[in-house]
């Protein structure tokens, strides 16, 4: 049984080096869009991350698991520093995208988070029109020199996250008269109206129904091949089915990362199997 | 490996009753192997009857395997290694009827050379070639129950013995054959007899790559050697005196 409290032992023993549990990618590797090198988060006193190092790759889905409270949310929200927002949080260690520090002075967190969307568990569309509530970021970011453009914009998104044709004849119905699944797709539009590099999902299925998710889960295929994708998920049958990559947290560590299918047939650690086959006691 | 119970103690209870159905499996298989080689030496007719009532049982149990692991599949979405558990008990299953058929099938060649005259020297080639398959087969089902990838790997290399005397008992038949054309029936059918008994030795080696595959979740990667040459072996065929 392992120690729930001294974390000492722990890093002894596992001592979570991405580069000797990191396995090679046996699908075409792409290009490395973000890259953490011995991040630490600290809630005030309290650690939550331990010099995680982790590599993600463009167009395609990386998927984030691990029990609750292993730290794999806190470290989503590091990718765009969301963090910040948290009073008594601090993080260490750097973050990169394409190759630029997203913690040095010179990033602007509000532009970052334009190329580094977010998508949450709950549904949280603006009390706006669906027509506003996309169109809310392109505005203020100054994408759109006419409302030709904004239209265009509006609608592009819309199409990309599958749910133009349900919308189409009511874009001006408020957002929130939407399904749950619909209200998602609105919320990834909206993510996508802003241009996006990379899209953040946390557990962005968890609160939908099985159509719903499956339709989420579809989007997501068709997504990656135009976006970075980090998804946090509850649901190994998810992680299984959706992501490329697949990086195991546990008390704060990064445990196991690589390539979805090693992970979930012949997975390098102990720990990693216990978890995924529901061993853990 | 799974020093760790799973949670859902159901589950847990499923895989074990798994395992317990491949090792009664395995153990009819035994029997039935063993028995046969008996009745066919001993020239038993009963004891060639009662082994072939025994098959339907392994028969049933490899139906109750097929079931359960396609609940599971359905129902627990195994991964790693219980997986690979599952799919090795598939697999294993499929080799033991498969073994049970052929051990069923010597015993039906026991019963049909029930009158005949039995040379000495084929008969101990014969019951040779099948204590050795029977010893690969307990071994290889001890691999499985231990989990042991080593003990596998000893029966997969092992083979090559079983091949070996089935080439000489071959040839031997053949000779036999051909110095007097009374002896083709009773050959023939111990020739099918040892062509079962090396068919079953082949059929442990695919459950020690089995094993093999479940401990360490990757196939072996050495080519087997197959030392059965039978397939090409020349035929002289001389007019006879």
């Amino acid at each position: 049984m392992e120690a729930k409290v001294a974390a000492q032992p722990v890093i002894q023993m596992q001592a979570p080096v991405p580069k000797s549990v990191e396995t090679p990618a046996t699908e075409e590797q792409h290009a490395i869009k973000m890259a953490a090198r011995d991040v630490c988060v600290f809630y005030g006193e309290k650690q939550a991350l331990f010099d995680v190092s982790l590599n993600i790759r463009d167009r395609s889905v990386t998927a984030l698991i691990g029990p609750s409270g292993c730290g794999k949310s806190t470290f989503l929200r590091c990718l765009n520093r969301m963090n910040d927002t948290i009073e008594g949080c601090r993080v260490t260690g750097k973050i990169e995208l394409d190759g630029v520090n997203i913690y040095s002075s010179r990033v602007d967190p509000v532009q970052l988070r334009a190329r580094v969307g977010m998508v949450f568990q709950k549904p949280n569309p603006f009390p706006k029109s669906i027509y506003e509530n996309i169109a809310y970021g392109p505005r203020i970011h100054g994408l759109a020199s006419s409302k030709a453009d904004l239209d265009e914009i509006v609608v592009n998104s819309l199409k990309k996250a599958g749910l133009f044709e349900e919308v189409k004849d009511r874009l001006n119905e408020s957002g929130t008269g939407l399904s749950g699944g619909q209200q998602q797709r609105l919320c990834i539009a909206r993510a996508i109206s802003v241009n996006p590099e990379v899209i953040l999902m946390d557990e962005p299925c968890s609160a939908l129904d099985p159509i719903a998710t499956a339709r989420i889960e579809s989007l997501m295929e068709e997504l990656k091949q135009n976006y970075c994708i980090v998804i946090v998920t509850h649901s190994m049958q998810q992680a299984a089915r959706v992501s490329q990559r697949t990086a195991f947290f546990h008390m704060g560590f990064l445990v196991e990362e690589g390539d979805t299918t090693d992970v979930f047939t012949n997975p390098k650690l102990e720990r990693t199997q216990d978890y995924i086959t529901g061993r853990f006691g | 490996m799974d020093t760790h119970e799973h949670i859902v103690r159901s589950y847990e209870e499923e895989l074990s009753a798994l395992n317990n159905k491949i090792a009664k499996m395995g153990g009819l298989a035994e029997q039935v192997l063993g028995q046969s080689i008996d009745a066919l030496e001993g020239r038993d007719p009963d004891l060639a009857a009662a082994t072939i009532q025994q098959d339907e049982a392994i028969d049933a149990l490899e139906a109750e395997i097929e079931e359960q692991v396609i609940a599971m599949i359905a129902r627990r979405q195994p991964m790693a290694y219980d997986l690979r558990q599952i799919m090795a008990a598939l697999r294993i299953s499929t080799d033991l009827e498969r073994i049970g058929d052929l051990g069923k099938n010597i015993a039906k060649r026991a019963l049909a050379v029930v009158g005949e005259q039995q040379p000495k020297q084929l008969m101990l080639g014969l019951k040779h070639m099948g204590e050795l398959a029977l010893g690969q087969l307990k071994e290889v089902l001890d691999a499985y129950i231990e989990r042991d990838a080593d003990r596998a790997l000893r029966v997969w290399y092992t083979d090559e013995d079983i091949d070996a005397m089935y080439n000489s008992l071959f040839r031997e038949l053949l000779t036999y054959m051909m110095e007097d054309p009374r002896n083709i029936g009773l050959c023939t059918h111990l020739l099918f007899g040892a062509k079962n008994i090396e068919r079953i030795g082949d059929h442990a080696t695919n459950i020690a790559e089995t094993v093999y595959f479940l401990v360490h979740g990757r196939p072996i990667t050495d080519q087997r050697p197959k030392g059965d040459t039978t397939s090409s072996t020349p035929v002289a065929l001389r007019s006879a005196g």
